[in-house]
This record gives structure tokens, C-alpha cells and sequence, in this order.
């Protein structure tokens, strides 16, 4: 190629950049650039009018100025200038600085898009992609407004030049991303689709990304293009390594245009059309035969088309994950690439992996590299691939492998990079609790943890191993002694100490048999550790002394010493200085009985939730955290015992003084005992096991006794009962009910587990309702769910006159059905009745909850057993709209989650049941399949019963 | 799609950035930055692929620069990774064994040939045949339009 034109072009911008790399230092350079940045000013500035050729050498001296970092704040009218020039070169300067400097809400645009316009319906294919390049690369909305409607017409216009195509293509997928709103329609776009059949290798790739969005947005529309790629990408794959000439690379057929035609077959379901679908296995099966073929050259560019193709293909099969026989391919194809010797392909491989280890039918097959993956944790020189390593062995883990995994990375914690240390210790904490048989095992797991990685063990971990502690009785014994052991280092990590000085605080009395863990030794092995510690910790240890007082009288006197000396009762830090004269008096005062109900074993924590809906939950904003806060600050007689370290948020509600000392269980339900330990699953909630935790004696005050259930028997709800209610489950407002005589509007608004309602009660006749009397009431177990109170609406209702009531609603815990609403009223003196489904479902206290793609996988995974999830497949009953369908999901109450499902088609979403009790995470998945007009909806909450419910109720929206 | 692709050396003077969404001046400087630096540490034999932010980030080094893109999560990264490879044949067919010099001195060329290439994150067409023969087309343009200039005129003394 010669060159044609290199560097004759502008001799002055040569010699400036020549002068700039001979600048001996910085300031040199800076000066330098002043100088010149002076100077093109003046120029731009002054009388004599610059020509072209002058103006495009000023133009690019800027943009080589730009390039180097510097702030450019001028030249964009003479780049204006320069675009509307006929001169080629001078146009196409012009352009380049605009598209590098300008950004999207640059004022300038409006001056630009003249000098487009007149490009653009130049006739001059040159000129026009010089224009549509300009128009993608500023990409603004108000572009959009002024181009958007032209393109498609360039872009299918019968005489329009192959490179203008393509560049029309892709000007126009970037217009469509940007405000899909402003590309209309039309009939373009049945041409645009049978693009895919173009002779022209390049408009066929160009024009496939601008589909694949199209289809991602449209499903339905351009359902026709799946067997025109699946025909196309046929014929390049069967092709010989000649056959495509220059869109041949390096002996792989057009790899760029099967990349893009597989990414296109993944916005939809496998093909239904049984030749298609043959066809299209036909290739898939042809790539993952390739893989195997002895390569056509040594070149790495081969083999990295090649296998581009390849990943692509196993992206396609595990989108399906459909075809068992294929995902077991396709998992042996990538074992092979976990002992390649490029470490790209290793990397690729524990990627790839990681997906198909969460199909069912690949499992298995991925378990079995089990032990080349730890080796890969072991060995490997790059973080990056060790990283991805860690990621498929906590994919991978099930209850076969957990302690083997486990121990693995426990092991390569011990040399791990600073920067996924903490990383790894979630994942081990999350494993280990999630696999754990037998809880010495996860003690043990813990302990470790904290022992190798201290540092990096974040506070939900150490909370979540007392939470789990406390709750079983089984392992408290074992907990102790062994902590016990690990306090004996010399030196531990503090978080070690903290561990210990609870669980020694709640449970040393189980191991003070033993005369060498006997109270003194106790004491004195905590105490040998109090003063390196900080503040925090070492007000938690205060409190495990008092405890000791009570466990251990014999202690007292010791104890007294300690809090009764200067460093304590004098402290400079007021936390600590609070506790140490609070606990002293407490143990001098109080008698035995009182002292042992104040420091009385924790109880079991009601919301046993794992540290993932911890985690869930403080990303729930400010306010619901400083409530908390509020909780703990309680002062009270022993009201902050523990004050520093509860693990458990409560429920928000402020404690009080008589029925939980520690704050940490709601008020009212003081009736439920907790289960037994063993009894159920550590997830499911304590309440839900108790058949005799009674109705909460929530007496109504007098004015606001509505409620009165069993007094009246509130009938059969009417036949459409179950529809009206299933209208306002995603929303809050609207007409519930309606018929000759009486019309009944709701309005409600709910925060948290608190909601507030507006019946409004419309006498549609010209004539007097008497003894009118809306009642509510709470069939079944719902008292002891959900409170509602009503406040009393006027007797009469005349002739054309609206009353309103209100319904102040508060949720103790989870519920399956909704309360009834009976009206009474007399009407021309006949009696009427009328019994409703009040609209308050679990879902309306639900708070959506946002986290990125990474987050919901690790919960999702965290979420895995059989009753924690709900799914349901159900034909759609209404057009499958996007809009719609967002609208819906939002109105249920859940965040939407963008760019965490691969499939841009799907939704998920995630937020927490909140209830007085208990709070429920709760992850969702929607993935509609336009073709079949069918929905799959799953839902995960830590509950089983909160699962399907949500599941019945939001299946029903659709 | 590609959100942007940075060409740097080895001490870490940025020769060519191109972006393909909308961003501030003060938001790419800190992300060039940053993303030269992590680059910068790693050594020959690591992997090309990094998960950065949240995106991806595939690069390779030639000679004294590097050529690095980010992409987004569900793009093909083997597939990048030649995509710069055929950049760079596509500037070494036209400078002959092209150098980083190359790059410094025709930068506004090093665009004209990227942009043949890519539109707006998006592979336009992948013939090496056909991009050199867009821009062989623009360079006769050039010539047409230019009437050669002294010296003298060129200094500003005419």
C-alpha cells in the first residue's frame, strides 16, 4: 500500500508535534503548547480570514493538544466551518474533531446538524458516511430528533451504496439505543430483517447488531429473523475455510458475523420449527465437532477466532439449556481448555463454567474438574484466573463437595491476594452454612476464617456464627470449648475475641465443668485480651463480664474489682464508662432473681435469616437503619446489655422495657415460644413452627374498637372477589367495587409493614342508605398476621354522597389471605350485604430492594433449596408488553433489576417482606417466551410459604 | 458493544482514545487513567481479559503500545481481542510495519481507519479489503483537493 499521503498533508502540524517530543520536561511541553494554543487563538481571532487548509491544521494542532490531556475550549465553530467545507479533507477534520471533542449535550449540535443534514442528502456515499458516522458518534437525543426518521430509509433504499448501509445500519442501532422512542416503525423494518440474506458480507454484519437490538426490544416483530440466522450462519459454518474470501480470518469463516448471528439466536427459545431447530443443532454440533480438529495454523489468531466462535456456540447451548447431550459437549470441550496452555482460554473456561454449573443438566459433568479447578486456585500465576477459579468452585459446590471445597479455599485464603481475601471469606462463610450437616463442622469453618483472615471477616459473618449459635442448642457446648482453645493463642485476631467474649458471655457455663476452662480461667483468658483491643470491643467484653457475675457468682468479686477501677469507671469514653457504672451497680443491687432475669440467655433470634438478607436489608436506606440505631441507644434497666453487638437488626420497632430486655424481638407476639432447635430448617422462621404462639392480645382502645371478629358472621364473598382482588395487587388506587346502588373506591398507601387505607363508600341511588356498616374482619389464622383498624364512618349515607373510612393496617407477619370487607347496609328497607376481599396482599409490604448483577447471583445460589423456591409456567392473558410488564412488577412492590439476567428479555427483581416479625428477602426471575405467549416466573424467598404465595399472586398479573 | 478503545505506550502517554457513549471530559480522564495504571502492572503472561468496574476489559500489547477496549458483560472477548489484532494489521498495511511514531504523527489517520472499522461500539466491516479501500479512496480525495504548497508558504514568510 503506498503511502499516499502520510504526513504531506500539514507540514506545521509535524513540525509541532516534532517540537512537543523533543521538550526536555514537562514544563517545556507546557510551554510549549501555550505558545502554539496563543497563537491559533490569535489566528482563529484575528482580520485576515483563515483559508481551509489553514483552519484544518489549526483544527488538528488542537486535537493533538487534546490528545495529550490538555482542555480544549475553542475551535469548535471553525471545526463547524470546516465540516460544511466541500473539500473532502477539510470535511473530514472537521468531523473528527467534532466526534472527538463533542460531547451529547454540547450547545453546538444544533450548528452541526445543518452541515449533516446537507451530507446526508448529498448523494455522496462518502460524504453520507462521513454524516451517519458523525450522527453515531455524538448519539444525542436531539440528533435523533433530526435524523432519526431518514436513516431507515437510507439504510433500505434500494440504490443505496453497501458501505452507506452499513453505516446506516449501525447510525441507526446507536440512535434506536439511545431514545428508541424518536426511530419509528415501519415498514423498513421487514426489509432490515432480510439484510440477513444480503450477498454483501459487511451489510449482512453490520445490519445483524442492529437486529439483534431490535430484537431484544421487539421479540415478536422479528420472531422471522431467527430462521433466517439460523440459514446463514448454516451455510458460513459449513463453508470451506476459502469459500468467503476476505471475511475469511485466518482460515475461520467470517468469525466476526457468527459471533454476532449466535448472539442474535440468544433473544430467543430454541427455534419450534422442528427443520430449523435440526438445522441449527446441525451447526452448533459442527462447531463443538471443529474444536476437535487439528488446527489449519499455529497462528494464536486462529485459534482465537476459532474458539470466539466456540464460547459463543456454548453461550447459545447453555441460553437453551435444553439439550442435555449438547451441555455435556460443551462441559468437556471446556474441561479440555482448563488444562490449555493459553491462559486465555483457562480463563474463558472457568467463566463458561461457572454458567453451565448452575444448569441441571450439567452439574455432574462440571463437578468432575473439580480437581483441576483447586489446582488452578492453587497454581495459577494470575489473579484474575485464580479469581474466576474461586467463582467455579463456589458454583459448583453442593453437599457432596462442600467440605472438601471449603477447606480448599480456606487453605488458599491463607496466600490469597489482599484484594479477594474478603471475597473468599464470604463465599467460605456462605458455603459453609449452607452445607453444613453437622455444626461443629461450620464452628470449626468460622473459627477458621477468622483465625487466617481476621482482617477481611466482615461484620455479618461473625454476627451470623452467634446468630446460628445461639439458635442451637446442639452446637453451644462445642462453640465454647473450642473458641475457648482459640483464645488461648497468643495472639488472636480481635474478631476472635469478640466471638469469644459472646459465646463465652451466653455459654462458658457449658465447659466450667472442666477445671481448665473453669469461670476464673475464663476471666482471666478474656482479660488478658482487653486491653489490646478497641473500644468497641472492649465494651462488648464489659457485658460478657456482667454476664460472668450471673453465670459464675463466684466471680463477682473479681468483676467488681475490674469494673470498679479507675481505667473503667473514669473512662475518657463515654460508652465504656456508662457501662462500667451501670454494671456495677446492677451487680450490687439487684437480688439473684433479678440479676439473672436481666442477664438471662439471649433467645433464640426470630428472624434466622442468613447474612445475605443482612446485606440485603442495610441497603434499604437511611431511614429504616437510624430507627435501628434508635432501638439500641434505649437506655432501660439493662436495656443495653448487650447494647454494641446485637447481630441481629430488630424489626425496627422500638423495644419495650417489659418485654425484651435486649431489644431484639419485636414487642408484641410474647406468646410464641421458639421452636425447638431442631425442628425444621435454619431458614424458616421460629414462629412458623408454633402451633400455640396464641393471637397477640393487642387490646383496640375503646374509639377505635371496630374490629369485632367472630361477633358477626361476615358471609361469603362474592363470586368475583377473587378477580377484583387480583386487580390491585400492583396497584394501590382504583374502583373496587361497583353495582346499582354502591360504589367503593380504595386508595392506600403502605411503608414498611405499615399501611394506610381510603375506603371511599359511593351511595349511587337518590335514596338514603340506613344502619350502613362496613365491617372487617380476619378469617382463619390471619389475626395473629395482620392488624387492621377502622375507624367508624357515619351510620346514614344519603342519596348521592360519598363517606370515606379509614384503615390503619399493620403487618405482624407473613400472611396467605387477604382480610374481608363486609358492608350492611339497609336500602328502602331491604337489607343488603356485601362481602369483599380487602386488596391487602403479602406483596404491599414489600420494599424493593436494588443490587447489582453480582449481588442477586451470589443470593440467588444462597437460595437453592427445593422449598425455597416457587415457580410457575402459565400461558399470558394479556398482550406480552414490555412497558406493561415493568409497570406491573414495579407496582408489585420489587425493584427492577437491568443487566443481571444474560437474557435482556427477562426481568428480575428483588426486595424484602416486611413484617413486624420477620423480614423475608425475596428474588424474582420473569422470562416471558413471546413466541409461545408463556411466562416462567420463579421466585426465592428464605420461606417457603412467602415463595408461592408471591408466586400465585404475581402469576395471576400477567 | 465496545464502550471505548484507548491506545497507549508503555510510560503511559495516551496516543488515540475513541469513545463510544457520552461521557464527561473529567469522567474518562479519571477512567483512562485508572485503566492504564491496572493495565500497566500486570505482567506478559497474564491473561488478556480483566474484569474492571463493570465491564470487561481486553487488551494486548504490540511492540511499546498497548491497544485496550472495554466491552460489556455478555460481548465475546476472544472475538475483541482479534478485533484489535485486525486494527493493527489494518494500520500496518497502510503505514507499512506501522510503529508507534506512525501513530503519533497521522494520528488523525489512525481515526479515519478505526472508523472505517468500528461504528458506534459495533464491528462495521471486517474485510481488510474493503476498509483500505475506503480509505485509499479518501486519500485520492486529498490529493485532488491539494495543490502542493512551498516551504516558505507553509512556514507563514510568504
Amino acid at each position: 500500500m503506498p503511502a499516499v499521503s502520510k504526513g504531506d498533508g500539514m507540514r506545521g502540524l509535524a513540525v509541532f508535534i516534532s517540537d512537543i517530543r523533543n521538550c526536555k520536561s514537562k514544563e517545556a511541553e507546557i510551554k510549549r503548547i501555550n505558545k502554539e494554543l496563543a497563537n491559533i487563538r490569535s489566528k482563529f481571532k484575528g482580520d485576515k480570514a483563515l483559508d481551509g487548509y489553514s483552519k484544518k491544521k489549526y483544527v488538528c494542532k488542537l486535537l493533538f493538544i487534546f490528545l495529550l490531556g490538555h482542555d480544549i475550549d475553542f475551535g469548535h465553530m471553525e471545526a463547524v466551518n470546516l465540516l460544511s467545507s466541500n473539500k473532502y479533507t477539510e470535511k473530514q477534520i472537521g468531523y473528527l474533531f467534532i466526534s472527538v471533542l463533542v460531547n451529547s449535550t454540547s450547545e453546538l449540535i444544533r450548528l452541526i446538524n445543518n452541515g449533516v443534514k446537507n451530507d446526508l442528502t448529498s448523494r455522496n456515499p462518502t460524504f453520507m458516511c462521513l454524516a451517519l458516522h458523525c450522527i453515531a458518534n455524538v448519539g444525542s437525543r436531539e440528533m435523533g430528533e433530526a435524523f432519526a426518521a431518514d436513516i431507515p430509509r437510507i439504510l433500505v433504499a434500494g440504490d443505496s451504496m453497501d458501505s452507506v448501509k452499513q453505516s446506516a445500519a449501525l447510525c441507526l442501532l446507536r440512535l434506536y439505543k439511545a431514545s428508541p422512542d424518536l426511530v419509528p416503525m415501519g415498514e423498513w423494518t421487514a426489509r432490515v430483517v432480510h439484510l440477513l440474506n444480503d450477498q454483501h458480507m459487511g451489510v449482512v454484519t453490520a445490519a445483524v447488531s442492529l437486529i439483534t437490538c431490535l430484537c431484544k426490544k421487539n421479540p415478536e416483530d422479528f420472531k422471522t429473523c431467527v430462521s433466517l440466522a439460523v440459514s446463514r450462519l448454516s451455510r458460513i459454518v459449513s463453508s470451506a475455510s476459502t469459500d468467503l474470501q476476505d471475511y475469511t480470518y485466518y482460515f475461520v469463516p467470517a468469525p466476526w458475523l457468527s459471533v454476532k448471528l449466535l448472539r442474535l439466536l440468544q433473544c430467543y427459545a430454541p427455534p419450534e420449527d422442528a427443520a430449523v431447530k435440526g438445522r441449527l443443532v446441525e451447526c452448533l454440533e459442527t462447531v463443538l465437532n471443529k474444536a476437535q480438529e487439528p488446527p489449519k495454523s499455529k497462528k494464536v489468531q486462529h485459534s482465537n477466532a476459532k474458539n470466539a466462535v466456540l464460547f459463543e456456540t456454548i453461550s447459545l447451548i447453555i441460553h437453551y439449556d435444553s439439550e442435555p447431550n449438547l451441555l455435556v459437549r460443551a462441559c468437556n470441550q471446556l474441561g479440555q481448555f482448563l488444562q490449555h496452555r493459553e491462559t486465555n482460554l483457562r480463563y474463558l473456561a472457568l467463566e463458561s463454567m461457572c454458567t453451565l454449573a448452575s444448569s441441571e443438566f450439567s452439574h455432574e459433568a462440571v463437578k468432575t474438574h473439580i480437581d483441576t479447578v483447586i489446582n488452578a486456585l492453587k497454581t495459577e500465576r494470575d489473579v484474575s484466573v485464580r479469581q474466576r477459579a474461586a467463582d467455579l468452585l463456589y458454583a459448583m459446590c453442593d453437599r457432596s463437595n462442600a467440605k472438601q471445597i471449603v477447606s480448599e479455599m480456606l487453605r488458599y485464603l491463607e496466600t490469597a491476594d489482599y484484594a479477594i481475601r474478603e471475597e473468599i471469606v464470604l463465599k467460605v462463610a456462605i458455603l459453609a452454612e449452607k452445607y453444613a450437616v453437622d455444626y461443629s463442622w461450620y464452628v470449626d469453618t468460622i473459627l477458621n476464617l477468622i483465625r487466617i483472615a481476621g482482617d477481611y471477616v466482615s461484620e455479618e459473618v461473625w454476627y451470623r456464627v452467634l446468630q446460628i449459635v445461639t439458635n442451637r442448642d446442639d452446637v453451644q457446648g462445642y462453640a465454647a470449648k473450642t473458641v475457648f482453645e482459640a483464645l488461648q493463642a497468643p495472639a488472636c485476631h480481635e474478631n476472635m475475641v469478640k466471638v469469644g467474649g459472646y459465646i463465652l458471655g451466653e455459654f462458658g457455663n457449658l465447659i466450667a465443668g472442666d477445671p481448665r476452662s473453669s469461670p476464673p480461667v475464663q476471666f482471666s483468658l478474656l482479660h488478658s485480651k482487653f486491653h489490646l483491643c478497641s473500644v468497641a470491643t472492649r465494651a462488648l467484653l464489659l457485658s460478657t463480664y456482667i454476664k460472668f457475675i450471673n453465670l459464675f457468682p463466684e466471680t463477682k468479686a473479681t468483676i467488681q474489682a475490674v469494673l470498679r477501677a479507675g481505667s473503667q469507671l473514669r473512662n475518657a469514653d463515654v460508652e465504656l464508662q456508662q457501662r462500667a457504672v451501670e454494671y456495677l451497680t446492677l451487680s450490687s443491687i439487684a437480688s439473684t432473681d433479678v440479676l439473672a432475669t436481666v442477664l438471662e440467655e439471649m433467645p433464640p433470634f426470630p428472624e434466622r435469616e442468613s447474612s445475605i438478607l443482612a446485606k440485603l436489608k442495610r441497603k434499604k436506606g437511611p431511614g429504616a437503619a437510624s430507627t435501628l440505631d434508635d432501638g439500641r441507644r434505649e437506655p432501660g434497666p439493662g436495656g443495653d446489655v448487650n447494647g454494641g453487638v446485637e447481630p441481629a437488626p430488630s424489626t425496627g420497632s422500638t423495644p419495650s422495657p417489659s418485654a425484651d430486655l435486649l431489644g431484639l424481638r419485636a414487642a408484641p407476639p410474647p406468646a410464641a415460644p421458639p421452636a425447638p432447635p431442631s425442628a425444621g430448617s435454619l431458614l424458616v422462621d421460629v414462629f412458623s413452627d408454633s402451633p400455640t404462639g396464641g393471637p397477640p392480645s393487642l387490646g383496640p382502645s375503646p374509639e377505635e374498637a371496630f374490629l369485632s371478629p367472630a361477633a358477626e358472621d361476615p358471609g361469603i364473598p362474592i363470586p368475583e372477589a377473587d378477580e377484583l382482588l387480583h386487580k390491585f395487587v400492583c396497584k394501590n388506587s382504583g374502583v373496587l367495587f361497583e353495582n346499582a346502588l354502591l360504589q367503593i373506591g380504595v386508595k392506600s398507601e403502605f411503608r414498611q409493614n405499615l399501611g394506610r387505607m381510603y375506603l371511599f363508600y359511593g351511595n349511587k341511588t337518590s335514596v338514603q342508605f340506613q344502619n350502613f356498616c362496613p365491617t372487617v374482619t380476619h378469617p382463619g389464622d390471619l389475626q395473629s398476621q395482620l392488624v387492621v383498624q377502622t375507624k367508624r364512618v357515619p351510620g346514614q349515607v344519603d342519596g348521592g354522597a360519598q363517606v370515606q373510612q379509614v384503615l390503619n393496617i399493620e403487618c405482624l407477619r407473613d400472611f396467605l389471605t387477604p382480610p374481608l370487607l363486609t358492608v350492611r347496609f339497609r336500602y328502602g328497607g331491604a337489607p343488603q350485604a356485601l362481602t369483599l376481599k380487602l386488596p391487602v396482599t403479602i406483596n404491599k409490604f414489600f420494599q424493593p430492594t436494588e443490587m447489582a448483577a453480582q449481588a442477586f447471583f451470589q443470593r440467588w445460589k444462597q437460595l437453592s433449596l427445593p422449598q425455597q423456591e416457587a415457580q410457575k409456567i402459565f400461558q399470558a392473558n394479556h398482550p406480552m408488553d414490555s412497558e406493561v410488564t415493568k409497570a406491573k412488577l414495579l407496582g408489585f412492590g420489587s425493584a427492577l433489576l437491568d443487566n443481571v439476567d444474560p437474557n435482556p428479555e427477562n426481568y428480575v427483581g428483588a426486595g424484602i417482606v416486611q413484617t413486624k416479625a420477620l423480614q423475608v428477602g425475596c428474588l424474582l426471575r420473569l422470562e416471558p417466551n413471546a413466541q409461545a405467549q408463556m411466562y416462567r416466573l420463579t421466585l426465592r424467598t428464605s420461606k417457603e410459604s412467602v415463595s408461592r404465595h408471591l408466586c400465585e399472586l404475581l402469576a395471576e398479573q400477567f | 458493544m465496545m464502550r471505548f478503545m484507548l491506545l497507549f505506550s508503555r510510560q503511559g502517554k495516551l496516543r488515540l482514545q475513541k469513545w463510544y457513549l457520552a461521557m464527561s471530559d473529567k469522567e474518562r480522564k479519571k477512567m483512562v487513567r485508572e485503566l492504564m495504571q491496572v493495565v500497566l502492572a500486570r505482567k506478559p503472561k497474564m491473561c488478556s481479559f480483566l474484569e474492571w468496574r463493570d465491564l470487561k476489559v481486553v487488551y494486548k500489547r504490540y511492540a511499546s503500545l498497548y491497544f485496550c477496549c472495554a466491552i460489556e458483560g455478555q460481548d465475546n472477548e476472544l472475538i475483541t481481542l482479534e478485533l484489535i489484532h485486525r486494527y493493527v494489521e489494518l494500520l500496518d498495511k497502510y503505514f507499512g510495519s506501522v510503529c508507534e511514531l506512525d501513530i503519533i504523527f497521522n494520528f488523525e489517520k489512525a481515526y479515519f481507519i478505526l472508523d472505517e472499522f468500528l461504528m458506534g461500539g459495533d464491528v462495521q466491516d471486517t474485510s481488510k479489503k474493503s476498509v483500505l479501500k475506503a480509505i485509499e479512496q479518501a486519500d485520492l480525495l486529498q490529493e485532488e483537493d491539494e495543490s502542493p504548497r512551498s516551504v516558505l508558504e507553509e512556514m507563514g514568510l510568504a
